[in-house]
């Protein structure tokens, strides 16, 4: 029993960070029905721009705890700015100029962006794995038997806090605010919208800014959570957020969290039980089962053609 | 000299439009009367939608000028034919409808006609972040919006339909929406192609009041494009006739009605039997 609390709990923290990682593909999807395979990338770079602040603040070195929270929301803010600028550079120098073309051609120019960004920070970071110490920690015992502890790390907490938080005021963006209504009518019919006087172009570049300071949120939580990064973790966390949002079926922002978390305790649980080797293979396995019976995933809409 | 072309709020100039080799409109000219009803008729595939086409900004005219003159007493003007479809739709205030239904089907009914008044409200929320905080200049806003949507709403009856989604409601219905939500953009002139396409008459009858009801009340100037000649004989002020994209009649239903060459053009006739045509419609008018 207290072995399943645990791993629940570490399962939703995963869940929690594929989830928001997941909404950046479902969104982009949603509004251009084309997979952002750089978004990986982009939760790769919010990353090593989260260390690079930390170390340029020396967040380490400080002693008082309201300035390290101070300096952390400093680092989560800067993290999310600089991404958002990432996301929007990817979409206006790769998927932009190719918006009119046929529809394999997004998805080749953002493999390769994806590539080139792998790349770029391989260069420029080096390709050794870059640690960083433990900076929020402590936490609570929920439980204890048998020598067994349940531990509920505060950083899991804050992960947790922060992604419901975020969920609930993008989803009130998407449901309440004019741009959450242009996005929407944007996703429906993108001519009628720019004849009603939207301006498509910045609809769909503010998306990708939405997606990408989500992913970086993400971000800054997997590298204060695990402390270890490279170049490539975006790949692996890029393949099961996509696999998360296909799940909860793509297009559907409660579907991107539902199956973020579902992916998150698959996994976990997987590894808890079975065989950490083969995790990977149990949540795409259940992804496979899944989309046998429900094509358009766990709450994405069936698409019925009128005739 | 007619009155449409006194002061007209758009005009037409010497529109020529190619596909190729395919001339789908030849050197067309005529004007759009300020606060009036004008029909843009023909046989199908006359060319009437291209000409719309190049109004809203979809095609780039191969030659010609469209210039909508927004004020009464000249002002500022704009030259159609040289900007985009968004910013027609934006800056220029022309709004259209197509010939099928282009709602917003997921959207509720009041969401579409939101959707349309994005651009004030987008500046009012300071661009997402304020209509987050919930700003005084954007709830203002907001309300504001929301009253012109019910306005709407209430003259095509579906205020109580308001929350439901659009694609949900009956045909006739949605063709209204699709007015009300081009309305709501505030356009100077608005374009309607094939409006009563599929309505009963019953739903036409509305459709004709509505339309009577845009042009009296607000003095919002309509250019359509129309089948059903019962629609166009009841409200049009001035009817013009594009026969393979040329301009074959030009005046005001009575007028045209009349027309030897348009009674031609439907029915189909050769060229030379225009003249046994035209004395025939003459024989039966005396």
């Amino acid at each position: 029993m207290e072995y399943f609390v645990q791993q629940l709990i570490n399962g939703i923290t995963t869940g929690s960070i594929y989830g928001l990682i997941a909404i950046g593909y479902t969104m982009v999807y949603g509004i251009i029905g084309m997979i952002n395979f750089a978004h990986g990338e982009i939760f790769m770079l919010s990353t090593f721009i989260a260390l690079i602040v930390i170390t340029a603040l020396g967040i380490l070195g400080m002693s008082s705890v309201a300035l390290i929270i101070f300096a952390l929301l400093l680092v989560l803010v800067v993290a999310m700015v600089l991404t958002a600028v990432w996301g929007w550079a990817v979409e206006r120098i790769a998927y932009r100029p190719l918006r009119g073309s046929f529809r394999l051609a997004p998805l080749i120019t953002a493999i390769g962006m994806s590539i080139v960004l792998q790349n770029f920070v391989q260069i420029t970071q080096g390709a050794r794995v870059k640690p960083l110490q433990p900076i929020v920690s402590g936490g609570y015992t929920l439980m204890e038997k048998d020598g067994f502890q349940v531990a509920l790390s505060n950083m899991q907490i804050i992960i947790v806090v922060l992604t419901v938080g975020l969920m609930t005021a993008f989803s009130l963006i998407i449901a309440r605010t004019p741009l959450g209504r242009a996005q929407r009518a944007c996703e429906q019919d993108r001519r009628m919208a720019s004849l009603l006087g939207i301006n498509v172009d910045r609809t769909i570049s503010l998306t990708f800014v939405m997606g990408a300071m989500l992913a970086a949120v993400a971000g800054v939580m997997y590298l204060l959570n695990y402390g270890v990064i490279d170049f490539y973790i975006g790949f692996v966390a890029g393949v099961k957020a996509f696999t998360a949002a296909v799940l909860g079926g793509i297009g559907s922002l409660p579907g991107a969290m539902l199956g973020g978390l579902l992916i998150g305790l698959i996994e976990t649980f997987w590894s808890a039980y079975f065989s950490v080797e083969y995790k990977d293979v149990a949540a795409f396995s259940i992804l496979a089962i899944v989309l046998i019976f429900l094509p358009s995933g766990l709450l994405g809409k069936p698409e019925v053609e009128k005739v | 000299m007619s009155h449409w072309d006194e002061n007209p709020v758009l005009s037409v100039e010497h529109l020529t439009m190619r596909f190729g080799g395919l001339v789908a409109i030849d050197d067309l000219s005529f004007s759009v009367g300020r606060g009036e009803i004008t029909a843009l008729i023909g046989p199908n595939g006359a060319g009437k939608t291209t000409v719309f086409n190049c109004i809203t900004g979809f095609y780039k005219p191969t030659e010609g000028r469209i210039t909508l003159h927004p004020h009464v007493d000249g002002g500022e003007t704009f030259l159609l034919e040289r900007m985009a479809d968004h910013e027609i739709a934006r800056e220029a205030h022309v709004a259209r409808t197509f010939q099928n239904i282009r709602l917003f089907g997921g959207m509720t009914v009041l969401e579409n006609l939101m959707v349309a008044q994005h651009n004030e409200l987008m500046k009012a929320s300071a661009w997402t972040i304020g209509g987050v905080l919930g700003i005084s200049g954007f709830r203002s806003a907001e309300h504001e919006a929301m009253d012109r949507a019910k306005y709407w709403l209430d003259h095509i009856g579906l205020l109580d339909r308001a929350d439901d989604p659009a694609a949900d409601l009956p045909y006739g219905a949605q063709r209204r929406l699709e007015i009300a939500r081009a309305m709501c953009t505030e356009p100077v002139l608005l374009c309607l192609d094939e409006p009563a396409a599929g309505l009963n008459p019953r739903e036409s009858n509305q459709l004709n009041e509505l339309l009577r009801y845009i042009r009296n009340e607000h003095g919002i100037s309509i250019l359509l494009i129309e089948h059903d000649m019962s629609v166009v004989m009841q409200i049009s002020d001035h009817v013009v006739v594009l026969d393979y994209g040329c301009k074959i009649s030009d005046g005001t239903a009575e007028e045209v009605r009349n027309d030897p060459s348009v009674i031609a053009a439907y029915l189909g006739v050769e060229d030379d039997e225009v003249e046994d045509v035209e004395a025939e419609v003459e024989g039966a008018a005396k």
